[in-house]
């Protein structure tokens, strides 16, 4: 894809105690891409995520998402952004449709337009028939469907999700994998996935960044990774070659 | 102010629908009901016969009765209600993962603190407002007397200074629940500072007092020295919020009152005679008193507000 940047980062870097834990970090992501964010627990990429949507300051560096400062336009930001945490939360005391009714409010759609869009959103995702049960007795995997919702519903231009197949079985998986998919196939949405689950993300990324330390140590598509580590074989390219390939020299 | 809207709403809907709330407004109400009851029983029986006095109508409120007055009770019990609305509604909302939510949409994220803010304080007004409509109500068809217009302003600023007090109260526990991540350290840490402010700073300004001006045998003859003593006693009661609202509400409440000071250097019998012929000050009067103890309990809301501020734009909200 030969797109421009919807985001873009110079020399990122996040201290905790004077330890990078994001270091001097440049990259960028290209409009309607899927980029696959891969790292081992604990390398920064949930650190850099929250840079980027301003929920935290970065110690150093800039960044620019959709063309606007996450710490100075941090509205503007978040306007245009969809951020799917780790650990999403809803409010465990509200059905379903409650809390995508509350989150349409918060991002000022009005309750007549949200309420047909709850439903549709909730019918994609499978949710219809647990529409009315509250989300404290939802399961991991319809919680992450419900995120998806969250996402119809906000519309947003660039998703950002975190680990979003974490702790999922794998018809779980899969099905949050294809709607990931169709966001940005039918929607034009760019999505920046943070996993380390590296088969999924090499099924649907179209560049993969890997993220070691703090520090992006390889990025490109796969076949351009599997190329500089493996020298381009006749077998089939796995991302977990590369990974481990790239792993092994830090 | 986009989103405030939107989270006070929310809020308000929690808080009604909670048992928090619904047991806490069940309880004060009850001790209300019962306070009421009894000081308007006895009003009754003492003024039987006797023309009524003026403003006896605000004696329900200020009257201890067999236990203690209505003032007092929310004096003390107040603090609680801004407590129990508010030592959990930050970190709540980071353990379940909910506030990278609601911190990640386009809203300003001052509008949480507002917005949860705002909904404590419309909670706290109809808590009290319902309180005493129901306290006059009972009293109304107790002593048989219906309150004047200036009873009825005082009733007022008294509910005024009320909110102000519980909502300070609310301020400190939203602060505590932004600086600890633990709901039970936020829990016991507003309960520590309510019961720091109740009874501790009441000791410690006889102590402090006692240390500059020590009084004993020789010196309890020397009225300089009484009085320096109580000034200094007062000066550091009055870091209490809990001093400053009894202060400004007994002025306000009770006409015959005129200094906030506790210290009277005269004998009963004296004090007796000229409360009797003196005139009550009017509603203009009592403001005039009160009203630095009414700014300085609005100043420390806001300062305390002020803080949870600047704690809570900095921070960083990752979901654990
Ligand atoms: N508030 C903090 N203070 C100190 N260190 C932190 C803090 N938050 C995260 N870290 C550290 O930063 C590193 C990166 O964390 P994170 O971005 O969550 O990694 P990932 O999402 O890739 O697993 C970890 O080593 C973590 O211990
Ligand atoms: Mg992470």
């Amino acid at each position: 894809m030969d797109q421009k940047p919807v985001i873009e980062t110079h020399e990122l870097t996040k201290s905790y105690l004077n330890h990078n834990v994001v270091d001097n970090l440049s990259f960028d992501v290209k409009e309607g891409e899927i980029f696959g964010f891969l790292g081992p627990n604990g390398s920064g990429k949930t650190t850099t995520l929250l840079m980027l949507i301003g929920l935290t300051e970065a110690t150093k560096g800039w960044a620019r998402v959709a063309g606007h400062d996450p710490t100075r336009e941090a509205t503007k930001v978040k306007r245009t952004v969809g951020y799917v945490p780790e650990n999403i939360g809803f409010y465990s005391d509200m059905n379903a449709k409650e809390n995508l009714q509350f989150l349409a409010r918060l991002n000022n759609i009005p309750d007549s337009v949200s309420s047909k869009k709850i439903k549709e959103a909730l019918e994609k995702v499978g949710l219809k028939d647990d529409a009315d049960k509250l989300t404290g007795a939802y399961s991991r995997g319809m919680r992450q469907r419900l995120a998806i919702a969250e996402i119809l519903i906000k519309e947003p231009k660039i998703v950002f999700l975190d680990e979003p197949t974490l702790g999922l079985d794998p018809d779980g998986t899969s099905r949050i994998i294809q709607h990931i998919q169709s966001l940005s196939r039918e929607k034009n949405i760019t999505v920046l996935l943070s996993s380390h689950d590296l088969k999924q993300v090499q099924k649907i990324s179209d560049r993969i960044g890997i993220m070691i330390n703090g520090k992006m140590i390889a990025l490109g598509t796969l076949e351009q990774l599997a190329e500089e580590k493996l020298g381009v074989g006749d077998r089939e390219i796995s991302l977990d070659d590369v990974y481990m390939k790239y792993f092994q020299e830090v | 102010m986009t989103g405030v809207g939107t989270i006070v709403r929310k809020e308000l809907e929690d808080h009604f629908s909670s048992y928090r709330f619904v047991i806490l407004f069940a309880l004060i109400t009850m001790v209300s009901l019962i306070t009421t009851y009894m000081v308007g029983i006895s009003l009754r029986d003492e003024l039987g016969g006797i023309a009524k006095p003026k403003f006896i109508f605000l004696m329900l409120f200020t009257s201890t009765g067999p236990l203690f007055s209505l003032v007092q009770f929310v004096a003390f019990f107040g603090p609680l209600i801004g407590l129990v609305l508010g030592f959990d509604s930050i970190n709540r909302e980071r353990s379940n993962g909910t506030l990278s939510k609601l911190a990640s949409q386009p809203i300003y994220r001052d509008a949480i603190v507002n917005g949860k803010f705002l909904a404590g304080v419309v909670t706290i007004i109809i808590m009290m407002s319902s309180i005493l409509l129901v306290v006059s109500g009972l009293g109304l068809a107790l002593i048989g007397v219906v309150p004047g217009i200036e009873e009825v302003w005082r009733i007022f600023i008294y509910l005024i200074i009320s909110v102000f007090y519980i909502s300070f109260w609310l301020g400190i526990s939203i602060l505590f629940s932004i600086v600890f991540r633990s709901i039970a350290t936020s829990a016991l840490a507003t309960l520590a500072l309510w019961i720091f402010f109740s009874f501790f700073i009441s000791m410690g300004a006889s102590v402090v007092a006692n240390t500059f001006v020590p009084i004993n045998q020789t010196s309890r003859e020397n009225p300089e020295a009484v009085m320096k003593h109580a000034k200094i006693q007062r000066a550091v009661s009055l870091i209490s919020p809990m001093q400053l609202y009894n202060d400004s509400t007994s002025i306000i409440i009770d006409p015959t009152r005129k200094t906030t000071r506790s210290l009277i250097l005269m004998g009963p019998i004296e004090q007796f005679s000229l409360k009797r012929f003196s005139r009550p000050l009017n509603l203009l009067q009592s403001i005039t008193v009160v009203i630095p103890h009414i700014i300085t309990l609005i100043a420390i809301t806001f300062i305390c507000f002020a803080i949870s501020y600047i704690v809570f734009m900095k921070q960083e909200i990752r979901s654990i």
